[in-house]
């Protein structure tokens, strides 16, 4: 009954805190919202200004008896930019001096007739320039890594065509077959056969002969040049796609990134609703010097906490389950398991709400206990979402202490999982007792800190 | 007026520590029906904390409070205001007649409002009432489950002379329907003028208790001994350190009376 004028008394005093609702409430929806799909979306694409000096009739390379168009592998180039193309170099170099472009990517018009003299002569060293503006570091590395890993894709294709047309003349060379010798059609006649005519020549002359004795050496040389033919048309054929990715998943579904955004975005939304109202709604009975007056006998000290921990949670999951209903006509989140969504929601609620009792209890007004609030949910939610792969090894050490300190990486599993089954039911259940226990602690901090509360 | 029969509020040897320091030590003192006790001494004697342990908002390290039976026998008005900035006087009134289970919030809260003579401002938001009329309400929350001891910490220092003159009239009224009254104040016209005993606290120690009268006594002694005298005796050394936080206003009445 106490608890139930408590809430009351709280909602009214809500309903006519515009600005502290919106603090509380709107504002981390729009921050946790931007921070689930910032963190979900792929990088955009730079804008790189480009010139090309060759045009498609440039870009035959000669290769042995066959020619390869390398102008075609121009494309591969922009697939992770956003190509400006530029008439002239300098043209290209302007527009990153204007920043209208983070780089230019200028493509000689010999580069045909180089790759032909390193392919045919070995000589020289196939070259296009890149300008890089350096204005911001973190965009210049980004132009940078698009722009190499796009360079080692045409690369490795212009590669795995000429090992292609290398092995189909070997293969000629060891079985025979028609090729064009200068410009006239020949057929080959080919190892295999060779050593056939030459054995079977061997055959027909007298054991002891000297003539037999250096054909058969010829027949020799022919075993030795085919078993080592045999062997490198294979290996060739593997150095062009040297490595093959398997993939193996370990347990359950895969969460397409969208709904884990959405995880992300929820979870986000409740941690700050739920800490911030907590911690906030605590405080003022200090700043209104109520907290002396009600705890001489009104309330008990665990009631107050609880009342407070039952208002930012119920808040927060409202809220945040309204988000989540929203965020699903956009997201698929799995409506089948709406039974484990509460029950995620509620859990990770009542431990961010203890977080947010066990700040309020050390804050003197509202405004303290809501920077305090801020001044550790954001830390606490970095913590959780760096992957430990992304760090040191220390690093990511430290990181998973204060992530399993504070309730976010567990909130974040737990729904993750109902929203689209990431992870075991057992890894979930591990979460949810996890922030149950999170709960109870950080409650009792909230007791210790209103006896310092009552003592000042 | 005052009945020295059975006491409404005892302590016993109440002490209470900060860390090192005793904010109160080994108090012990009796308060009777319809009796005034004014709790007078320098900044940071404890009477705030006294009267908290009273109350009941703040826990003894040791001794015993003995209280009036029944759930809400003391009541409470602290030093700030404690209202609900945000509520009417109306909602804080009926939130607290809640929590106090009055019988009948609805009555209890009309007469609040006919007591205080804030039935005009009723559906005002206490952030828009002057000082005065913040602190009537604050007394009145503290009146609302018609307690047999009233603790107040120094009710009257947001008040200009008339509110204070107001204030009084109904402390007094109060005191004559038997509630004893248990105030702290700085001002020591207030303590002599409307007590019937005083407390002096130094130190978190109760250095005196007695009547307006027997303090002055005690005053002229201190006045008139010799100073080795008074450093010989610990107990008028901790009185003359508590006057010189409060002795101007303290010698400027004495003398005002003539001593």
């Amino acid at each position: 009954m106490v608890m139930r004028w408590l809430l009351l008394k709280d909602l009214q005093i809500l309903r006519r805190s515009p600005l502290l609702v919106a603090t509380l409430v709107l504002y981390p929806a729009v921050i946790a919202l931007l921070v689930g799909f910032a963190i979900s979306s792929p990088p955009g694409k730079p804008k790189v200004a480009i010139y090309s000096g060759f045009g498609e009739s440039q870009g035959n390379v000669q290769f042995g008896n066959q020619q390869i168009n390398v102008s075609k592998y121009e494309g591969e180039l922009y697939k992770s930019i956003q190509p400006i193309h530029a008439s002239t170099p300098a043209e290209a170099i302007a527009d990153v001096r204007q920043g209208d472009a983070l780089a230019a990517l200028i493509i000689p018009a010999d580069i045909g007739k180089q790759i032909q003299d390193l392919v045919q002569h070995g000589t020289g060293s196939p070259t296009i320039r890149v300008v890089v503006n350096n204005r911001n570091p973190l965009e210049r590395q980004l132009v940078q890594q698009a722009i190499q890993t796009r360079i080692a894709e045409v690369e490795r294709a212009i590669a795995k065509q000429v090992i292609g047309v290398a092995i189909g003349d070997l293969h000629k060379v060891l079985s025979g077959g028609d090729i064009s010798l200068l410009g006239k059609p020949t057929t080959l006649l080919g190892l295999v056969k060779s050593r056939k005519l030459v054995s079977d020549a061997v055959a027909t002359l007298p054991k002891n002969s000297a003539q037999a004795a250096r054909l058969q050496s010829v027949v020799d040389f022919a075993n030795v040049a085919i078993a080592g033919l045999t062997f490198a048309t294979p290996v060739l054929n593997r150095i062009g796609n040297p490595l093959t990715v398997k993939q193996t998943q370990l347990a359950g579904k895969t969460t397409p990134s969208a709904s884990y955004a959405a995880a992300i975005a929820v979870v986000f939304l409740l941690m700050f609703v739920a800490l911030l109202l907590a911690a906030g709604m605590l405080a003022l009975e200090r700043s209104e010097n109520a907290y002396g007056r009600l705890i001489a006998g009104l309330v008990r000290p665990w009631g107050l906490l609880t009342e407070k921990i039952v208002l930012a949670t119920s808040c927060a999951v409202i809220e945040t389950f309204l988000v989540a209903a929203a965020l699903s006509i956009f997201v698929p989140l799995d409506w089948a398991r709406v039974e484990l969504w509460i029950a995620a929601l509620v859990i990770a609620g009542v431990a961010f709400g203890a977080l947010g009792v066990a700040v309020g209890g050390l804050a003197r007004d509202v405004s303290i206990a809501s920077l305090l609030a801020f001044l550790i949910s954001l830390p606490v939610a970095f913590a959780a979402l760096v992957p430990g792969t992304a760090v040191s090894s220390a690093l990511a050490g430290v990181l998973d202490v204060i992530s399993f300190v504070f309730p976010f990486r567990s909130a974040l599993e737990a729904v993750s999982n109902a929203f689209g089954g990431v992870g075991s039911a057992g890894d979930a259940g591990l979460a949810l007792l996890h922030l149950a226990v999170l709960a109870v602690v950080f409650a009792g901090l909230a007791r210790l800190s209103l006896k310092r509360f009552a003592s000042r | 007026m005052v009945e020295a029969a059975t006491a409404t509020l005892s302590a016993r040897e109440v002490t209470r520590d900060f860390g090192d320091r005793h904010a109160l030590f080994n108090v012990s003192f009796d308060v009777f029906p319809g009796e005034m006790i004014a709790v007078i001494g320098p900044n940071g004697a404890g009477k705030t904390t006294l009267l908290s342990i009273l109350a009941g908002s703040l826990a003894s390290s040791s001794g015993e409070v003995i209280r009036p039976p029944g759930a809400r026998s003391v009541g409470w008005v602290p030093q700030e205001p404690a209202l609900y900035s945000k509520l009417s006087v109306r909602e804080n009134l009926r939130l607290f007649a809640r929590l106090e289970q009055a019988p009948d919030p609805e009555k209890t809260v009309a007469e609040m409002l006919a007591q205080t003579g804030l039935a005009d401002r009723a559906d005002d938001q206490v952030r828009t009432l002057s000082g005065g009329n913040q602190q009537r309400v604050n007394i009145a929350l503290g009146l609302l489950s018609a307690p047999r001891v009233l603790l107040l910490d120094e009710p009257s220092s947001s008040l200009d002379p008339r509110q204070r003159e107001r204030l009084w009239e109904f402390i007094t009224g109060l005191a004559r329907g038997g509630t004893s009254v248990v105030y702290a104040t700085h001002d020591v016209f207030e303590a002599e003028r409307y007590a019937n005993r005083l407390l002096v606290l130094g130190e978190g120690e109760l250095l005196f208790v007695g009547t307006p009268e027997e303090l002055e006594a005690a005053a002229d002694i201190d006045a008139a001994a010799d100073v080795h005298d008074i450093e010989s005796d610990e107990h008028a050394a901790h009185l003359a350190e508590i006057r010189v936080d409060f002795e101007t206003s303290f010698v400027r009445y004495l003398r005002e009376r003539g001593h």
